[in-house]
């Protein structure tokens, strides 16, 4: 089972994935974006991992509504938005229990993707978050380590797609041949929660 | 590259201190990210609120005052806003009129800004938001997050400042500023690449010979790249780029807009070529603004918005107007 400390480790293996990975990113932004995805995500995620630690919520949803909620007070852009909705509605949809299983978490998780395409308005195969989000969401009902692969096999694929979503759309045919930032870092948050859920002995 | 600054990640902290010291006519919250007119609220009176990434000044705090914006809030360098501080902004200009919040086409900028509006909504204020889609660079909106925000933002907010300044009700405000936007179009181009103080080289390569057509204000790549042009080139292909478009049947207001590094000499030169192909395709123009207003940082270049109007709107484009960027009639 998984607890309120669970989800905060969570949040913390994300805050140093984001930490470890913030040139990447802003490096695949600056191919079809702005450059600025890394430092904005690195921003976002280092408040998160202090606030859930200051606050110390008591249950894995209230965790996730404040990482959410402290998400899109920080980061701005897109992601914020985005990233705060995937985790605030994961939360919302996790309610009020002390400890949740990976189902659960699996269906709630669920819930919080489908909460970002609703926000976002983008569809699978549009080059975003999503591309990551939606076969990870998936596979979370199986196991944690199926949702890292399927994250970041998902975040791969973006390369040959044409952005419809988000700044890159603009650049129409030249945004094919770039993998997707978006769908990137959202792999890191999916496999973060595998890391956290190896290092504690949770099933994998 | 050499810049100007301390460390990258206190530009906007450290311009808004600058704001603050030259511009006592204003609040400026530093922590927040706030900058408010001074006598904010104003009885009776429609707050507007805009905001956006940082690295396009003067938009939007440069346009804070009387005649224009209520409050900005400006936004991480080319990064929207949060929506606590639209709902901070929101809040000390509302004198119970209600808040218009524009906001610029970018999935960023909507994004927060509707979080925003329904947090403030929470709070009592009455909220309505217009969204300015101008550039026509942006073709095929089906496929993309629909056509950008650029210089029509300028228009919109001097007319439906002016407008809220006369204490139009906030329905009159929205459908003022819906009217501009639906009036307005614009086309730009780069002759040299963005840098971001936070990446500190240029966002995308663009050879010396090369210029860029179709680009937005945040250092994306444009539409399509070709050899270097004279200035009349560029301002046949910019201006017939809009006209075909708008389709004006009157008068318009121009803004031949520098992103950045492009010089007035340059603009004005350029500005003589826009009046000549607007000449020459039958277009009155009644007024013509020329300057760096919507910029994108160090991007050398230039946009040209045409806003079709009627009196009504001539007459509010012409009331006073006095922000640090902008001022007439006062």
């Amino acid at each position: 089972m998984l607890d309120a400390d669970f989800f905060r480790r969570w949040m913390a293996a994300t805050a140093t994935a984001v930490d470890r990975e913030a040139d990447h990113l802003t490096e695949l932004d600056s191919a079809i974006g702005d450059a600025d995805h890394g430092s904005n995500l690195q921003r976002g995620f280092t408040a998160v991992a202090a606030v859930v630690e200051k606050d110390a919520p008591a249950t894995p949803g209230a965790v996730l509504t404040l990482a959410g909620r402290q998400l899109i007070s920080t980061v701005g852009g897109a992601s914020g938005p985005l990233y705060g909705t995937l985790l605030r509605r994961t939360g919302k949809a996790l309610g009020e229990a002390a400890e949740v299983d990976r189902d659960r978490l699996a269906r709630a998780f669920a819930e919080g993707v489908a909460a970002v395409g609703q926000l976002g308005g983008a569809q699978a195969g549009d080059k975003t978050m999503l591309d990551a989000l939606l076969p990870a969401a998936e596979a979370l009902g199986s196991s944690f380590r199926g949702a890292a692969d399927a994250a970041r096999a998902g975040a791969g694929a973006t390369v040959p797609l044409q952005a419809r979503k988000g700044r890159a759309s603009y650049l129409g045919e030249r945004s094919i041949g770039h993998q997707d930032p978006g769908a990137t870092s959202a792999a890191l948050l999916v496999e973060a929660l595998a890391e956290t859920a190896a290092d504690g002995g949770v099933d994998a | 590259m050499k810049m100007l600054i301390n460390v990258p990640e206190t530009v906007v902290a450290d311009a808004l201190r600058g704001m603050a010291a030259a511009h006592p006519e204003l609040t400026v919250d530093v922590e927040n990210r706030v900058v408010v007119r001074r006598d904010a609220p104003v009885a009776g009176k429609v707050g507007l609120v805009s905001g956006g990434g940082s690295g396009h000044e003067p938009l939007h705090a440069g346009f804070v005052g009387p005649g224009m914006l209520s409050a900005a809030c400006p936004g991480e360098v080319f990064t929207s806003p949060v929506p606590d501080q639209m709902v901070r902004a929101a809040a000390a200009v509302d004198s119970g009129a209600g808040v218009l919040f524009v906001v610029k086409n970018y999935t960023g900028d909507v994004l927060n800004f509707e979080m925003a509006a329904e947090l403030a909504e929470d709070e009592g204020i009455q909220v309505a938001q217009v969204v300015v889609d101008d550039d026509v660079a942006v073709s095929d909106s089906t496929f993309t997050a629909g056509r950008r925000g650029t210089g029509a933002t300028l228009f919109v907010e001097k007319i439906a400042g002016a407008a809220a300044d006369e204490g139009a009700p906030l329905d009159r405000v929205v459908s003022v500023a819906r009217q501009v936007n639906g009036s307005s179009r614009s086309f730009g181009v780069a002759l040299s690449a963005v840098t971001t103080p936070a990446k500190g080289s240029p966002t995308f390569d663009l050879p010396a010979g090369e210029l860029e057509l179709g680009i937005g204000i945040h250092g994306e790549p444009g539409r399509e790249r070709r050899p270097m042009m004279t200035s009349g080139e560029i301002a046949d292909f910019a201006v017939d780029a809009v006209l075909e478009d708008l389709r004006p049947t009157g008068p318009v207001l121009a803004l031949v807009n520098g992103m950045g590094a492009t010089p007035l000499l340059e603009l004005y030169g350029f500005s003589a070529e826009v009046h000549r192909v607007l000449g020459e395709r039958g277009v009155p123009v009644a007024r013509t603004l020329v300057g760096n207003y919507v910029t994108s940082l160090d991007m050398a270049g230039c946009s040209v918005t045409l806003c079709q109007i009627d009196e009504e709107l001539l007459r509010l484009w012409d009331a006073p107007v006095e922000t640090p960027a902008l001022r007439w009639g006062r």
